[in-house]
């Protein structure tokens, strides 16, 4: 067995200055080489946790207690000379958006050197220039001049993620803390710089704790899968043991929520979300969203308790838990409408501009009523742009028709007539930016209302109790403003204040991609339950390609403003035509193998 | 400078309420605002003033505002004599009769000092008022149209920016005389280029985001949006904004008083007063020196109060708490 490079004893974080609990009784050894999945919900704790092995709060927290060793120094005991030469030396740190961790005045070959000097590494300039190549090669990147000259906004996103990943191994540190490096990025990147970590932690004996909201993510990459929830791991386990008997309800709900690409299966959210600090529950914190709790869960903290020699959970009911069959069979097969239904909305020759650029070539879609097309791309396919000219929303140049009950549709929604532009509803991406955030939840919904429809008082209130009833939202939160809820509550306003219009086509773009897993899968299950129920026309824009047999009956795949396969989702994910799906296919990460191992 | 901590969720009421009636709708900007334990919910307004208060320089600016305002507002209640009343001799000295002397007619300076607080209040914050009310109406219609109408706003408000304040209002008072419509509505005209500038900034920043491309999708009317949706969420700077011109206002106009542009004699007011008396500062020292620190109190006053919620509202040493 190798040596310990990491140990993390009763971490305990609060808040500053209430002394509410952030995170507690945090602990886990890692070996050398060894790569652990952090994973959660937002607002479990785990960044919290992951920075306090720097010895790094963000203000307003503070860490009161436990001890972190990194190669055998307490972190918590060095002076502030002494951790600043811990960090970025022995234990480095990748964070969420690499285009904020560089520099953008800087070149990156200076920020860099900047880092082995700052480190004393080598004795000499040609020793650091050496060392900046040889990081270079170990990222993938070419390192020649003319490349080391360039900033950061001459990068790509996973360039630029490779960077600071070749930063953080600059030193040879012990160990490396990332956190959800590649939430920003696209597959094929993703799939790159996830191989890249897992190479280098394993050459260079690099202990690496991988900070994620996706299970999926980490399926493949890491050793051991510590899974937090409300401040505490629940579970902890090698990832194997815990894909195959996970022993928490909650790691299995979070398996449940995951899609996969090889089977259909209608997935399951956990209802409910994480709590916030200071708002968590005695007793368990899952208990209230799960369906194995008993009274016990109530009033009493489950230890942690062992499964295996290796493998730690905390709930009382572990042994039934883990009792139950796989997860995998947890979930039924859903089904899907689809068939030959009339065309309702035709996009045809489709191009549009974004300033003097072309986004969009000659696109062609059919949308058919009651049905829904799935919009899959990276970022810069133009899946967006299809998306928002279809909504009208589009503001620049654009060419070809887009024909919605046969009749050809203004190009900006304010130019259409009301009818039509009530039909045609959209969902944003982001339901952190898309609601107003100085107006409460009914306010949101009204405006529709009053604009489509003539109500009275009565009515409008009723129509409100049943939007919110369509979305399983209770009618408390009408009173509320958007930041008093959890993203995907917010999300699911987002969708009632579409369905408010009462439209028969819903756009939504990428709604589920600011949401965690979980949330992901319940948005999805909400979706489909709308479109069996109401018969509602949907075109679903993703990037993930994993999440469309779970919601769509046909497929359009988009690359560089074209669309370069289309057809109905199982053709295209069993037998891809086009070399862009195919290569997609295999980046996506999948939890199929983990499942199924051994 | 440290903060003090907040404790309960105490509605707190701070500087800039006078304008709360234009508060439309009560919010956080985003979800990293400060946040009172509890789900009770404060107005964005009294939410940034209570951070404010949590400076101690607010507090201090909060205390020397109160100060002048109610000596001006109750002022002329307590004034043993009316302002225009002979009392004794020109530039007596303080005496048991008139206990900060007399002026250069004989007045007493302290009921001129009591009653001659209330124009410059009132100016200042008419003039502010009216320039607020035209700067956001530039700023909002240059940010949210763009293009062809923004630059001509913006370009025609330049020219105005280009002229130093005092000179562009002399201009006018020179030619029309010296009327106190007149001034307020000049020193006004003169904020505005400079309000419109921020409340453009801000716009430029909202407009861009989702819940107003949501709006547009449904049709709603390009004022409404202006007005329903963009006004309530850009209050915040509006309001440093606010602060700031109230400061150049009071003493600008103190100014033209000074200048004899103002209000005219025999009318009690500090600017004016620090005219008339200037002659016999060696004599009677009070008749100038008590209007100068007056002014010089708010205009320290509003700014500390200003530079305050200009803080709490950049979040500097923010309590972050749950995020």
């Amino acid at each position: 067995m190798s040596r310990i490079a990491l140990t993390v004893r009763d971490l305990r974080i609060e808040l500053d200055p209430s002394g509410i609990e952030i995170d507690s009784e945090v602990s886990f050894e890692l070996h050398e080489g060894e790569v652990l999945g952090l994973v959660g919900e937002s607002a479990s704790g785990k960044t919290t946790a992951a920075t306090a092995l720097l010895n790094f709060q963000r203000r307003g927290a503070r860490i009161a207690g436990g001890s972190v060793n990194v190669a055998g120094r307490e972190v918590f005991a060095l002076g502030k000379s002494q951790l600043r030469h811990l960090r970025g030396g022995e234990i480095s740190y990748v964070p969420q958006d690499p285009g904020s961790a560089l520099n953008p005045a800087l070149r990156i070959g200076t920020q860099l050197r900047e880092v082995l000097e700052e480190h004393g590494f080598g004795s000499s300039d040609a020793e650091r220039r050496d060392r900046v190549d040889e990081m270079m090669a170990e990222v993938l990147l070419p390192s020649d001049k003319e490349f080391l000259r360039r900033y950061p906004h001459q990068l790509s996103g996973g360039q630029q993620q490779r960077v600071v990943l070749g930063m953080a191994f600059a030193c040879r540190p012990k160990v490396i803390v990332l956190d959800e490096p590649t939430t920003g990025l696209d597959v094929t990147t993703q799939a790159h710089v996830l191989s890249t970590l897992r190479d280098l932690a394993r050459a260079h004996g690099v202990a690496a704790v991988y900070v994620t909201h996706d299970l999926a993510v980490v399926a493949e990459l890491a050793d051991r899968i510590a899974v937090m929830y409300a401040g505490r791991i629940v579970e902890l386990g090698p990832s194997h043991e815990l894909f195959r008997g996970a022993s928490h309800p909650y790691t299995r709900g979070l398996l449940a929520a995951i899609p996969v690409i090889e089977g259909r299966r209608a997935l399951k959210g956990i209802p409910g979300y994480a709590p916030r600090p200071g708002r968590r529950p005695v007793g368990c914190a899952f208990q209230p969203r799960c369906s194995y709790a008993v009274e016990r869960c109530e009033t009493e903290m489950p230890p942690e308790t062992t499964v295996s020699q290796s493998h730690l959970v905390r709930c009382w009911r572990a042994a039934e838990v883990s009792a139950v069959v796989s997860v995998a069979s947890d979930a039924n097969e859903s089904a899907l409408v689809g068939g030959d239904q009339e065309a309702l909305l035709q996009v045809k020759n489709l191009t549009a501009w974004y300033g003097s650029r072309e986004i969009l070539h000659d696109v062609d879609i059919t949308l058919r009523a009651h049905e829904c097309l799935a919009v899959v791309g990276e970022s810069g396919s133009g899946k967006t742009t299809l998306s928002r000219c279809i909504a009208g929303l589009h503001a620049f140049k654009m060419t070809g028709d887009i024909e919605f009950q046969g009749a050809p549709l203004a190009r900006h929604a304010r130019s259409r007539p009301v009818p039509i532009r009530r039909s045609i509803q959209y969902v944003f991406q982001n339901p952190y930016s898309s609601l107003h955030p100085r107006k409460t939840i009914a306010q949101i919904l009204k405006q529709p209302l009053d604009i489509f429809f003539d109500l009275d008082r009565d009515q409008r209130e009723e129509r409100l109790a049943e939007l919110l009833e369509l979305v399983s939202l209770e009618g408390s939160l009408l009173r509320r403003y958007p930041d008093q809820l959890s993203g995907g509550e917010r999300q699911r306003v987002a969708i009632a204040r579409a369905l408010a219009a009462d439209p028969t086509v819903l756009v939504c773009d990428e709604v589920t991609s600011w949401l965690d897993v979980s949330v992901q899968a319940s948005i999805v299950e909400l979706l489909v339950r709308l479109q069996r129920e109401i018969g509602l026309c949907m075109l679903f824009v993703t990037h993930n390609l994993a999440l469309i047999r779970s919601i769509a009956f046909e497929a359009a795949v988009m690359s560089e403003g074209r669309v370069v396969e289309y057809g109905p989702t199982d053709d295209v994910l069993a037998n891809p035509r086009a070399q862009y799906t195919r290569s997609l296919l295999a980046d996506t990460p999948t939890i199929k193998g983990a499942l199924s191992e051994g | 400078m440290s903060p003090e901590r907040k404790k309960g969720p105490q509605a707190l009421h701070g500087p800039g309420l006078e304008l709360s009636e234009e508060v439309i709708g009560p919010g956080f900007e985003n979800v990293s605002a400060p946040r009172a334990q509890g789900d009770k919910r404060r107005s964005e307004w009294v939410q940034l003033a209570h951070d404010a208060l949590g400076y101690r320089r607010t507090k201090i600016g909060l205390v020397l505002v109160l100060f002048v305002a109610v000596l001006a507002i109750l002022g002329p209640l307590l004034a043993p004599y009316t302002p225009y009343e002979f009392t004794g001799l020109p530039y007596a000295q303080p005496g048991s009769d008139a206990v900060l002397g007399t002026d250069h007619l004989g007045r007493d300076v302290l009921s001129r000092v009591l009653y001659g607080g209330r124009s410059v209040l009132l100016l200042a914050f008419a003039a502010t008022a009216i320039g607020s009310f035209l700067g956001v109406t530039f700023g909002l219609v240059a940010g949210y149209t763009r293009d062809a109408v923004d630059d001509t706003v913006m370009r025609l408000l330049d020219v105005v920016l280009a002229f130093p304040q005092i000179v562009l209002v002399l201009l006018f008072v020179s030619i029309l005389g010296p009327k106190v419509w007149l001034i307020v509505l000049i020193v006004g005209l003169t904020h505005s280029p400079r309000i419109a500038r921020v409340t453009r900034g801000a716009t430029l920043e909202v407009r861009e985001r989702d819940f107003i491309k949501a709006a547009e999708a449904l049709g709603v009317s390009r004022i409404r949006i202006a007005i329903g949706e963009i006004l309530p969420t850009i209050t915040s700077p509006l309001l440093v904004e606010f602060g700031l011109r109230l400061t150049y206002s009071i003493g600008l106009i103190a100014a033209l008083s000074f200048l004899g542009f103002g209000l005219q004699p025999p009318a009690a007011d500090w600017g004016l007063m620090i005219n008339e008396n200037r002659i016999g500062l060696i004599v009677q020292p009070y008749a100038v020196f008590v209007p100068v620190a007056l002014i010089a109190v708010l205009t320290i006053g509003t700014n500390l109060v200003t530079d305050g919620m200009a803080r709490a509202m950049i979040g500097i040493e923010r309590d972050t708490g749950a995020a």
